[in-house]
């Protein structure tokens, strides 16, 4: 291998701001998605639950396809499909305010929230309803029965799957790459394309979400260690 | 809304891009049925390596997993896409490129469900094979792999689909799979709402039907 290494790249001219700026744009993306894709989650999850057939197929339908199509695809669908069906002034809103941080924000957001849907729904499903029962032949309200028995175990058996779709979520940001939003993958790209040293760069964006997704991991395994019901539930594999 | 774009490149998308036959050296299919099929294999090798005795092969298969989980698909396809002609020093095709990525990357989540998968084969039954005089290789092979295998049928299917949707990420260095056909339509026919659409449909029609089959395994096993 005939390859020069040079490191300087990656601390001379733009490239030190470049990797911040491309950081701080997947944090922020991250961020915004995983707030709608929590609340798209949690509420197709209800909606299936709910006692009304055509909300419960809505909620199905939004679940299974959103989650069975390609990210990629739904990058492109939101960025080049939805907007020229839109009203003419949030059309120009949108092309004067970053159309393509909102296109894959909502992408990320829409599919990940199916995903968190299935999540949020096989963690309720695996807490026996004997458990319930048990609650109300103590003599608690229903609320009283969620609010100190259901819910205390459901969040504690939600929170490794929901950690693990988090981690998904923010290394898919980069497919927004695709549609030239500048997150962190996009940066580390256009360093290569200045200083032709790809490899220097690739090292230092994967050595960037390397460090992000094993902290966020390590953080929220202690949590789930200090937060465990003794003897009540076994950690279930890492996958 | 104009479908008709649809029927008129129905045969580029379909034939060309999903199946791969044609002029362009391309196809989802033809990149995915390698890739999962590479990757499962390699992903055996990876789990049972974690699940070594001697440190030598454990940890380098830990890191590895550790490594590949931790980084985004897109990144690792980027890596391959400029080391693998800077190491063999001649030009890789899009093709090879890609599934090298997919399988390297893949193998690291297939050999979590395989680690799983043996692990949650019972003690006693390694105990007992071992006590009626099969060798180590003798026991994995015929009385853990296939238990192990029917346990771990569900998630392998549902990783399957991951690594199905993900080869549309192929089409960022250029191969041209179902979502570079459309992106090759649309750029002359401007219809994207349709055509993206479209593939979107034909991508659920596939992963729907690998996760009924999930769903009638996981009915099976339990």
């Amino acid at each position: 291998m005939n390859y020069r290494f040079n490191w300087s790249v990656l601390w001379s001219g733009q490239s030190g701001h470049w990797l911040l700026q491309g950081l701080l744009t997947t944090l922020e993306i991250s961020a915004l998605a995983w707030v709608l894709a929590v609340f798209l989650g949690i509420l197709s999850g209800a909606l299936r639950t709910a006692p009304f057939r055509p909300l419960r197929a809505l909620a199905t339908f939004y679940v299974e396809f959103f989650r069975n199509v390609p990210l990629l695809v739904w990058m492109f669908f939101w960025y080049f499909g939805v907007p020229p069906l839109l009203p003419r002034g949030v059309q120009d809103w949108l092309f004067g305010h970053g159309l393509e941080f909102w296109a894959a924000m909502v992408a990320l957001g829409v599919y990940h929230g199916a995903r968190f849907s299935e999540v949020i729904r096989s963690g309720i499903q695996s807490i026996p309803r004997t458990q319930f029962e048990a609650s109300m032949a103590m003599g608690l309200t229903t609320f009283q029965a969620y609010r100190l028995v259901i819910l205390p175990i459901a969040i504690r058996l939600i929170v490794p799957p929901a950690t693990n779709e988090s981690l998904n979520l923010l290394k898919n940001s980069s497919v927004a790459l695709t549609i030239s939003v500048a997150e962190l993958t996009f940066q580390t790209r256009q360093i290569e394309t200045y200083t032709a040293k790809a490899i220097e760069a690739l090292t230092a964006g994967t050595l960037i979400y390397l460090v992000l997704c094993v902290s966020i991991a390590t953080v929220m395994t202690r949590l789930e260690r200090r937060f465990a019901i003794p003897g009540m539930i076994a950690r279930v594999g890492a996958g | 809304m104009d479908f008709a774009v649809i029927a008129a490149n129905f045969k580029f998308l379909i034939v060309q891009g999903f199946l791969g036959v044609g002029a362009f050296a391309g196809g989802t299919l033809r990149l995915a049925v390698p890739a999962i099929v590479l990757g499962f294999a390699l992903g055996i090798v990876v789990g049972l390596a974690r699940l070594a005795r001697a440190p030598w092969i454990r940890v380098p298969a830990t890191l590895y997993v550790e490594f590949f989980r931790g980084v985004p698909l897109v990144m690792v396809i980027f890596w391959m896409w400029f080391v693998i002609p800077q190491l063999l020093r001649l030009p890789i095709p899009e093709y090879g490129v890609a599934l090298t990525a997919f399988v390297i990357f893949e193998a690291a989540y297939f050999g979590e469900i395989v680690r799983a998968g043996v692990q949650s084969v019972a003690r006693g039954q390694v105990e007992a094979a071992t006590a009626v005089g099969l060798t180590q290789t003798q026991t994995m092979r015929y009385v853990v792999l296939p238990q192990a295998l029917r346990n771990m049928a569900p998630s392998l299917v549902t990783q399957m689909i991951v690594l199905f949707k993900d080869t549309s990420l192929a089409s960022i260095i250029g191969y041209v799979d179902l979502t570079k056909a459309a992106q090759i339509v649309n750029n002359r026919e401007i219809k994207p709402f349709e055509l993206y659409l479209f593939i979107a449909v034909v991508y659920w029609i596939c992963t729907y039907s690998m996760s009924s089959v999930a769903r009638r395994l996981e009915r099976r096993a339990a």
